[in-house]
């Protein structure tokens, strides 16, 4: 029968053609577009406040601006070697054979990924409230709180086997971010409270309270700084080599943690519910979802998963609490998640990208002489980019995309 | 005479669509000239091409006799084109004068604005034309036939000579819509010429001058009222033969399905609008309720599907009482629900047709095994929906908010009837529709109703309920005044219940 296989041929492709349409949909070409035209432009801020450049100006203009493009390059370059590592020491310290410069050599490709772990946790969180209608603005606090948790656990029980210890850390750092989601989630659902301010009053009690803890109840004895007790080793993400390189075990948590979010949102029925919720509450309704049991779920999901971002960097990589251990992951996590248009694969991507910069700008920092600020620039840029998709559209004279001629879905974030 | 517009040619193609093939229309000065056409048809593209929305491909359009490009609204404007949108283009929390003025303010002292000069001309074009207005109103304490007048006046103020009118009665009734007749006619006395976009035949042969029927981006004739009838028109604009009064047996009712007793409903503004509500509906007859819109029909259907709780009374639904159910238990037993308002209530514009039909079933057998979404069987049920109910999409996989009101609205009515129900609640099924879908949607009812399914039919249109109904409950002010059989029930009878006049009290 031609109309069975055509039916089987159809359902074939929709498998993996709906994972697809969901990535093409959102159309790759602005957001690539947008890093484009952020990294030109943080280019051009570098050569304009490079001193060079205005010493110079009295003598030659012309001079002056080949030295801003000099100093824009230079830091470029730096920027780039610091992320990745450069090629002719990785070939050198392979040739020479001596296992400690391999790594050093390789490390900056490594850190890399150690600093896009707890990003890609973070703008998962955000992604899954955005699908759900949800703005989490409490990321940060969620980290915190998942922080918290993790580290309790992971200095308080002793002699546990790490394959109990561990994931009982990882899961109690998630259970400590959902918390913190699961407040303004009820709050939002049962009195309408807006999610947006809850969540930023949330991030300040997340924020004394771990001064709070680091001053007495969670203070490492004998210590004068207001630091926890390290963690016991078998609470710890295993790394994968010797030093210098960082790298463990929570970058692949966080890809199947990815997985997994993607998994849920758009194969399952509680997925289902979650994104028509935030797609259309009042069709959401309609169709007999629960939408005060919704909006509390995915605050709390979210919040799990900023949990686990905190998690991550404690049990992977700092192994103590202290009040500066996330340089505002939670907030570049929301700009992240944007770049990544709210889906898991555009997070995994956007994550890497900032882990990349971040990691580059701090060597940058120490190499060139730049300040790491550049980069919190380069990256509002980009955001700048994709937030306005009508001026990269103007920039490079694309095509306006094709209008829904129907009504155009439009829906601000949170309110309905 | 030289006709004052002319369109000669126009063509237009999207990708994969030839949206107008090689159009020509010529308008004559004080004429009132339809373009009648289906939802799709290309009447919008058309129109929006003489505003300066779309260029055309090919063709010329020519004014008074001169070729003119129209490249933006602006350039209409300048030519004396002024379009009355569907969705009106008012600040609500203006005035009737600041509205009108807006976009094209007179000042006086070099920037102070000059309400007076303008309310002035307001009250001049008001009595030219006879749209009586206030200009100091506030456009958002207006009635809905009221700001459509401001619309009108806002083009008259701007000169305009050409008026286009979209549909310009789907948002009234059936009186504002006469009175607006009216209107157009005094304003084709006084000169300006007309195009009027519909697909109300009604309306056409009631007004109009000439008539133009556009099929599939092509004109298939030309046209007066003198020389069509309804018949004629629908099978121009459908392309076949087209049943314009459904046949239907009579009905046989079985056992009550619905039971509503002295039910009351609070609005939004938490006013009484539902005040004692009582009827019952029984499997296999259509209940029609008439009213003007607002007169408690939204918190009725509401408050019957569990989308809104009422402050007292009993809602009964095969013996189960469901006054405080939620709209899955009620679902469940067996309710389906056109929803009043398609895009808002019944469909997610962003998902596409397959997961719009699934969207109170997803998490059943077959559709969902252990929570998780069987694709494949939901594009099975989608693509068997899509042929069985007629969906004209590309493919299922599409966004729904691509489709025409008309296919969008097949989405509903194939989601909704095509599980097993025992009570239908249809609220406006087919407002907007163009005429196939409403014969469609029509049948369809008919075909629920004669299986045994009891039917609430809520429409304001009064002849969808004539044609329809076994029995016509007319709302007014939140409650029933009167249920009449379909035997007894005139067009007369029904619109005085509906302006609240009980003929008992006629008398008095």
């Amino acid at each position: 029968m031609t109309n069975a296989e055509d039916k089987t041929k159809k359902a074939g492709k929709s498998a993996v053609g709906i994972f697809f349409e969901e990535v093409s949909r959102s159309s790759l070409v602005i957001p690539v577009l947008a890093i484009f035209s952020g990294l030109l432009l943080g280019g051009v801020i570098v050569g304009l406040s490079s001193e060079n450049v205005y010493t110079m100006w009295a003598v030659s203009p012309i001079q002056a601006i080949g030295n801003g493009l000099k100093a824009a390059w230079e830091s470029y370059v730096t920027l780039f070697s610091g992320s990745f590592g450069s090629p002719a020491k990785m070939i050198a310290a392979i040739q020479g054979g001596d296992g400690l410069a391999i790594r050093r050599a390789f490390n900056p490709l490594f850190e890399s990924l150690v600093k896009s772990t707890p990003y890609i946790f973070g703008g998962l969180a955000v992604a899954l409230g955005f699908r759900s209608g949800l703005f989490n603005i409490g990321v940060e606090g969620q980290i915190f709180m998942g922080g918290i948790f993790s580290v309790w656990v992971g200095y308080t029980f002793i002699g546990l086997p790490a394959i109990i210890h561990l994931p009982l850390a990882f899961l109690a750092g998630a259970l400590g971010g959902a918390l913190w989601g699961f407040v303004p989630g009820l709050l939002k659902a049962k009195t309408g409270g807006h999610e947006v301010i809850n969540t930023i009053m949330m991030n300040y009690i997340a924020f004394r309270l771990t001064d709070w803890l680091l001053r007495e109840p969670m203070k490492r004895p004998g210590s004068t700084n207001p630091i926890s007790p390290i963690i016991e080793d078998s609470a710890r993400l295993p790394q994968f080599f010797q030093d210098p390189i960082r790298f463990h075990l929570g970058f692949f948590v966080a890809l199947a943690v990815a997985a997994l979010v993607y998994w849920f949102l758009f194969k399952t029925k509680w997925g289902f519910d979650l994104r028509t919720v935030g797609a259309n509450p009042r069709a959401a309704r309609y169709a007999g979802m629960n939408i005060v049991k919704s909006t509390i779920v995915a605050m709390s999901l979210s919040g799990a998963l900023a949990g686990m971002a905190g998690a991550n960097e404690l049990l992977g990589v700092n192994h103590h609490l202290s009040q500066t251990f996330s340089p505002g992951y939670g907030f570049d996590s929301i700009a992240l998640a944007l770049l990544g248009r709210n889906h898991p694969l555009g997070v995994v991507l956007s994550a890497l990208l900032f882990g990349t910069l971040r990691n580059g700008a701090m060597r940058m920092q120490a190499a060139a002489g730049i300040p790491i600020d550049i980069i919190s620039v380069m990256q509002a840029l980009i955001l700048a980019f994709i937030a306005a998709p009508a001026i990269v559209r103007t920039i490079y004279r694309l095509k306006e995309p094709k209008k829904a001629e129907a009504g155009v879905h439009v829906r601000g974030w949170g309110g309905s | 005479m030289t006709p004052i517009l002319e369109l000669d040619g126009i063509t237009k193609r999207f990708p994969g669509v030839l949206a107008n093939d090689r159009i020509s229309l010529s308008l004559e000065e004080g004429e009132i000239h339809a373009l009648l056409g289906e939802n799709g048809a290309g009447k919008t593209t058309l129109m929006n091409i003489l505003y300066g929305l779309y260029h055309p491909d090919e063709g010329t359009i020519r004014i008074r006799g001169e070729v003119t490009h129209i490249r933006s609204s602006s350039d209409a404007i300048r030519a004396g084109i002024g379009m009355v949108h569907q969705h009106f283009m008012l600040i609500p929390v203006f005035t009737v004068t600041e509205n009108v003025m807006l976009g094209d303010e007179t000042t006086k002292f070099g920037g102070i604005l000059d309400r007076e000069s303008t309310a002035s001309r307001i009250r001049e074009i008001s009595s030219t034309y006879k749209l009586e207005v206030d200009p100091d109103a506030r456009v958002s304490a207006l009635p809905v036939g009221v700001q459509q007048r401001v619309e009108i006046i806002k083009l008259l103020y701007r000169e305009a000579s050409i008026l286009i009118f979209d549909e310009p009665t789907s948002v009234l009734t059936p009186q504002e819509a006469d009175q607006l007749f009216g209107i157009m006619r005094s304003l084709a006395e006084s000169g300006k010429s007309i195009i009027f976009i519909t697909h109300k035949l009604r309306e056409v042969l009631d007004v109009a001058d000439r008539i133009t029927v556009i099929r599939q981006g092509q004109v298939i004739g030309t046209t007066t009222p003198q020389d069509a009838n309804m018949g004629k028109l629908a099978s121009m604009m459908v392309g076949r033969d087209v049943v314009l009064e459904i046949e239907k047996a009579k009905a046989r009712p079985a056992e009550v399905t619905l039971r509503v007793k002295n039910l009351k409903v609070l609005s939004d503004r938490n006013a009484l609008a539902v005040n004692g509500v009582s009827f019952e509906l029984s499997g296999g007859e259509v209940l029609g309720v008439a009213g003007v819109q607002g007169n408690g029909q939204t918190e009725l259907v509401e408050a019957l599907t569990g989308l809104r709780h009422p402050v007292d009374g009993r809602i009964e639904l095969l013996g189960t009482d469901v006054t405080h159910a939620t709209p899955r238990q009620i679902t469940e037993l067996g309710t389906a629900h056109i929803p009043e308002d398609r895009q808002r209530d019944g469909l997610v514009l962003s998902y596409p047709v397959t997961d719009n039909l699934v969207l109170n079933t997803y998490y059943l057998k077959p559709f969902a095994e252990r929570a998780v979404l069987q694709r494949e069987a939901i594009l099975d049920h989608a693509t068997e929906l899509v042929v069985a109910f007629d969906i004209r999409a590309p493919s299922p996989l599409v966004d729904v908010s691509t489709l025409s009101g008309g296919n969008q609205q097949k989405v509903i009515v194939a989601r909704e009837l095509s599980r097993p129900i025992k009570l239908l609640v249809a609220a406006q099924p087919t407002r907007g529709l163009d005429v196939g879908s409403i014969e469609y949607i029509h049948s369809r009812v008919i075909e629920k109703r004669d299986e045994g399914v009891a039917v609430l039919l809520v429409s304001t249109e009064l002849d969808e309920i004539m044609q329809l109904s076994d029995r016509i409950a007319v709302m007014y002010r939140g409650q029933i005044v009167d249920i009449v059989a379909i035997g007894d029930a005139t067009k007369e009878r029904i619109g005085l219940l509906m302006a609240g006049v009980h003929p008992g009290d006629t008398g008095a």
